[in-house]
């Protein structure tokens, strides 16, 4: 046995190395838009703010996303089940702005299997990153739209009253739709974040 | 292999509320944690191949025109999960202020020089073996605002994957012996000694070039232990 290394904060200034996003002289390794051009499935745009406790924007945070494809598989070993052949790996990072907001261009995902082999309702893991944490808060984004929210097993395990918290609402935009998820840090409605 | 990953390890992480690190005060969350049973969602993570970084990357000596001001260091290790067996194959991405304690953010204003030649960043793969290396300048320690007189300690901010999703750290490497350990909330949020020193760097001499440059070892510990079938 080992003993695992404790987390630290990702600090103020993470973005030149991990976010540099143009604005700094390094290469970045992932991005915000995970849509590749083979990939199937309905193309999603996933955005928000972030507050904290004071309901203030929180400008220095890196979010990022992991997801399975349309048809619900992950690009990982440890989804052992057949893939399509597509360079959609499901992966994404970014940082928010000045207003503490995000976005990620990607794919709506499939349904993968829950703790009991029923399929969970699609849904994308989002882990949260910011100075003054001093370690990531994980969440889960769900599609306000979807019907098998009401089956779904992990959803079931939120008390009811903050279920809400992780629902993202459809909109429209420029003919793109739009999943709108704000990560609250704090309050009446701080969003659920999950022991894993 | 199948991984599974005991939420019980993360006994050794510092409370995200940790009143004497200020900035945790509004940024952590005050509700209890939803702890709910790891699906395929949390035992998959993304997968990188050596294309992940390219061959330079780990030296961030020589990124640009001229070599950068400061005592040039190897930092090198490995990354192990919790049965010591090593990751491979996983990205290690690192940044890091300068050897005056100045960062390339344009945020930080702390009144140092910056290096036209150092920017700070660095990536790597692990090998087969779990391996890594780093070559690099020893950063500075910085001020900051959390209280009267603050001071980083010198380190190296650490970005790792690992077996899944839920392994992924973001750490910070210290270096051995900093005076400045007593005085630091970050460092102390981890309130167990013994953990702490995990995050602190060895000098090791035997991999120190002569003529050249020190060199700090620094093995990291991800979440996940094997699952034998039996255990299924
Ligand atoms: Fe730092």
């Amino acid at each position: 046995m080992a003993a695992i290394t404790p987390s630290q904060t990702v600090g103020p200034y993470f973005a030149f190395g991990l976010a540099p996003n143009r604005k700094y002289d390094w290469k970045d390794t992932f991005g915000s838009d995970l849509v590749t051009p083979d990939a199937a499935g309905e193309r999603i745009r996933i955005e928000g703010r972030v507050l904290d406790g004071d309901g203030a924007p929180i400008d220095d945070c890196m979010i990022e996303i992991w997801q399975a494809n349309a048809q619900g598989r992950y690009a990982s070993p440890a989804d052992m089940r057949p893939r399509p052949n597509t360079a959609f790996r499901g992966f994404g990072r970014t940082a928010t702005d000045a207003d503490g907001r995000y976005g990620f261009d990607t794919i709506k995902p499939g349904r993968v299997p829950g703790p009991d082999g029923e399929p969970q309702a699609p849904h994308v893991l989002l882990a949260v990153f910011a100075r003054g944490m001093l370690r990531q808060s994980y969440t889960r984004v769900y599609f306000a739209d979807e019907a098998a929210n009401a089956q779904d097993a992990i959803l079931a395990l939120v008390p009811a009253e903050r279920r809400a918290t992780l629902l993202a609402a459809k909109s429209a935009r420029e003919g793109r739709i739009v999943y709108t998820f704000d990560i609250r840090m704090q309050g009446d409605a701080e969003t659920v974040f999950f022991e894993i | 292999m199948t991984f599974f990953f005991p939420t019980g390890s993360l006994r050794a992480f510092p409370s995200r509320l940790y009143p004497d690190y200020k900035s945790t005060v509004k940024r952590a969350p005050t509700k209890p944690l939803v702890t709910i049973p790891h699906t395929l969602s949390e035992l998959t993570g993304p997968v990188f191949g050596h294309d992940a970084a390219q061959p330079g990357d780990e030296d961030l000596t020589r990124q640009h025109q001229g070599e950068p001001i400061g005592e040039r260091i190897i930092v090198h290790g490995r990354v192990l999960d919790e049965d010591a067996r090593p990751v491979p194959h996983t990205l290690v991405e690192i940044w890091q202020a300068n050897a005056c304690g100045r960062y390339v953010h344009v945020v930080d204003q702390h009144p140092a020089p910056l290096d036209p030649n150092f920017t700070g960043a660095g990536r790597t793969v692990t090998d087969q073996d779990g391996t890594y290396k780093f070559i690099t300048v020893r950063p500075g320690a910085y001020p900051w605002g959390n209280h009267h007189n603050a001071w980083r300690p010198s380190h190296i901010h650490f970005s790792l994957f690992g077996h899944a999703f839920v392994s992924r750290l973001v750490t910070q490497m210290y270096f051995p012996g900093d005076p400045l350990f007593p005085f630091d909330p970050i460092f102390n949020s981890v309130t167990d000694e013994a953990a702490r020193n995990r995050m602190v760097s060895a000098f090791d001499l035997d991999a120190t070039i002569p003529g050249w440059a020190i060199a700090f070892r620094f093995d990291i510990v991800l979440r996940g232990r094997n699952q034998t079938p039996m255990e299924r």
